[in-house]
């Protein structure tokens, strides 16, 4: 029995990536710099599999290492950039090059393990505090407390209480980590709770209740799966976000220590703003710090190209804008439903089929 | 109808008290933060403690949980917040810095306001053209500028290239009037002193524009998705088919109704501003409660235990009023809305 079920999860997952794949080409034509976005992208998950599988391939030297190539008298460390190093060296002889990009494992994975952390966290409380939140009962009362505590969180700064907890609990990248991954996860209960909000009572789902579906299955399948555009925009955003608050957190002292085994940008700033100020070393500080803008700007632009195509109150007044002259396309949110309701059976029957 | 002054009050008062149950939180958050999250957090709070200082703090440590929290709860309440390290008073220096912070934030809601709103309508005006996308760089720009570089970029280039002050709030250490407010250029404008009017503003203008800059791009961004959804409407191509102008529609008719959603969001930018104010007030020594923190988290090598609960509390205050203030001006603003 094992056979016949083979070729159908591969469709399937064809399927999936031929739909997401047009998908996407939809959001790269719809702007131009959403295209730019993800090539920055694809360009930094690309260095990053380099440095972490054949790191000599783009950084010739080791990370904090003295160069040594200029100690002969007068000893003079720190050159500017050139064609050996490109970003320059610093006054202990440290390739600035090798250590930006050593730095870009730690510093994408630092982005998209908050904001994936806390997709996961708020998420699913986000989705337990929208789905079950009728009044009087265990699940509302649960509801309640998730939201209360969420409220909480989210008065602080997230700077503030990061900076905080950090203080507190000590310095190093995991401190750092611990912190920001705690200020950062209410805003998806949040989100993702509104969402399930206005999800939830659509036609559709009621339909699927009264065609006997099960409580979970609704929420995986036909709650879940509509609600998940906003979040993988605003996980697209958060990696950019999540990237200039550790930096901050790195600048006021609470990173790793720079001149280590391990470089990271905010780290490095940190440790070169003395020279900074001095202005006649720019290239120390201004290469960690165009390597933090780079990797934001290129998930901003992506996110915020990702959104406008996504979020339906946009793209409905995008396409509307588009034919001001034309009366405005009627969308009836029923229609949609309808088509949803008829895709989400046709999984069923075909999944029940399968089994 | 639900629309008079008796109406409003309940209206007010009833966000207020939703917001006692969030105040507690906060309280007992930053408790849970700084009292049992850490392990052994004496040596880290005073690095450079005598012995004496230190077995002080590590008896504080040793008490049972609940002691801790009433001597904590019942301090912040007394109004008795402790004191730095080299004894000075944690409360009065907040409560005289807290102005400084404000007028800054508020200098920077209004470059907000004045630069982010237009730029929003000029991306909805032209969207998905070059103007759109020139608008979408400049904001997301701020967004992925990290906020020590924004900064210094203005302090070190900028400021010396505009001919203007990078520090502090006048260019004399002491004024010749009395500061009622410790607002500078509000100072300034009751004692009629114009020339020092003047300075407060140069010194003002280049930490709220960054500041600006950073957080600009949430009102933009809002501005732009409200004008698409308010443009293609009924009553403004009937204002163009009057034959107004297309200033007049964009920016009376059509912007009008977009300002809504936009002036709400504008209060939940509150602690994006607060937390940029810890980095922008140290790089140009504005006396306010944002440099406070930073010297009082660790920044400097000299964290303040108490002044670290302080700000904490202080900064969270901060963002639940300014929402609550967003909440009520967006009650006001929409007529849709009923006060009971």
């Amino acid at each position: 029995m094992a056979s016949p079920q083979r070729p159908s999860v591969v469709r399937r997952f064809l399927q999936l990536a031929w739909r997401n794949s047009v998908a996407l080409t939809r959001v790269l034509r719809a702007n131009p710099l959403s295209f730019v976005g993800f090539v920055l992208v694809a360009i930094t998950l690309i260095l990053t599999v380099i440095v972490v599988v054949h790191p000599s391939l783009v950084v010739p030297y080791g990370a904090s290492q003295n160069t040594g190539v200029y100690q002969e008298p007068p000893t003079i460390l720190h050159w500017p950039p050139s064609i050996a190093h490109p970003f320059g060296t610093d006054q202990g002889g440290r390739d600035i090059y090798s250590d930006v990009m050593l730095a870009l494992p730690l510093d994408l994975g630092i982005g998209i393990g908050i904001a994936g952390t806390s997709v996961l966290i708020g998420g699913f409380l986000g989705l337990v505090a929208g789905f079950w939140d009728k009044p009087g009962t265990a699940g509302g009362a649960t509801s309640t407390v998730i939201m209360r505590t969420t409220d909480v969180f989210l008065a602080f700064p997230s700077l503030i209480l990061a900076l905080a907890i950090v203080a507190s609990i000590g310095r190093g990248v995991w401190a750092a980590f611990l912190a920001i991954q705690t200020t950062w996860w209410p805003f998806y209960v949040r989100l993702v709770r509104g969402e399930v909000l206005a999800v939830k009572h659509l036609p559709y789902v009621t339909a699927a209740r009264a065609a006997g579906v099960g409580e979970g299955r609704i929420l995986t399948r036909h709650v879940l799966r509509n609600v998940m555009d906003p979040i993988i925009v605003y996980f697209t955003l958060d990696i950019g976000t999540v990237l200039v608050t550790f930096s901050t957190i790195s600048f006021v002292g609470a990173g790793i220590p720079f001149p280590g085994p391990v470089p990271e940008w905010g780290s490095m700033m940190s440790f070169y703003q003395g020279a900074y100020l001095l202005s006649q070393y720019w290239w120390y500080i201004t290469f960690p710090a165009l390597a933090i803008f780079m990797t934001a700007l290129a998930y901003s632009l992506l996110g915020d190209g990702l959104r406008d195509v996504l979020d339906p109150r946009t793209r409905r007044a995008l396409t509307q804008s588009v034919t001001t002259h034309e009366p405005p396309p009627e969308e009836p949110p029923l229609q949609a439903a309808t088509t949803e309701t008829s895709e989400e059976e046709e999984a069923v029957e075909e999944t029940e089929m399968r089994s | 109808m639900g629309r008079n002054l008796e109406d409003l009050l309940i209206f007010i008062g009833k966000r207020f008290l939703e917001l006692l149950p969030v105040l507690l939180g906060v309280i007992v958050l930053t408790f849970l933060v700084t009292h049992v999250a850490a392990i052994n957090p004496c040596p880290r709070w005073y690095p450079k403690g005598s012995p004496a200082v230190i077995a002080h703090c590590k008896a504080q440590f040793a008490l049972p949980l609940y002691t801790q929290f009433w001597n904590y709860f019942s301090q912040l309440l007394s109004g008795n917040w402790g004191a730095s390290q080299l004894g000075v008073p944690v409360l009065p220096v907040i409560s005289s810095a807290v102005p400084a912070t404000l007028e800054l934030v508020l200098a920077s809601m209004l470059l907000m306001v004045v630069i982010g709103i237009p730029l929003g309508v000029i991306a909805a005006q032209y969207s998905g053209r070059w103007g759109d996308h020139l608008v979408r760089i400049l904001y997301l720009s701020g967004w992925s500028v990290p906020t020590y570089v924004g900064a210094v970029i203005a302090a070190v280039f900028l400021g010396p290239y505009l001919g203007l002050p990078t520090s502090h709030e006048y260019s004399t250490t002491s004024v010749p009037f009395p500061q009622y407010t410790h607002m500078s250029v509000l100072d300034a404008i009751i004692a009629g002193n114009f020339p020092y009017t003047i300075d407060a503003i140069n010194h003002l203008i280049l930490p709220a524009s960054v500041l600006a800059f950073i957080n600009m791009g949430i009102a933009t961004r809002m501005t732009r998705a409200t004008m698409l959804e308010v443009l293609p409407l009924d009553y403004v191509k009937a204002a163009r088919m009057k034959g107004l102008s297309n200033f007049i529609v964009l920016y009376k008719h059509a912007l009008r109704n977009a300002l809504i959603a936009t002036v709400t969001v504008l209060g939940l930018t509150a602690g994006g501003l607060l937390s940029g104010t810890v980095v922008i007030e140290e790089v140009f020594a504005w006396p306010g409660i944002g440099a406070y923190a930073f010297a009082s988290l660790g920044g400097g090598g000299q964290p303040n235990f108490d002044g670290a609960i302080a700000v904490t509390i202080v900064f969270a205050i901060g963002v639940v009023i300014a929402n609550l203030i967003s909440d009520v001006l967006y009650g006001v603003l929409d007529p849709r809305v009923e006060w009971r």
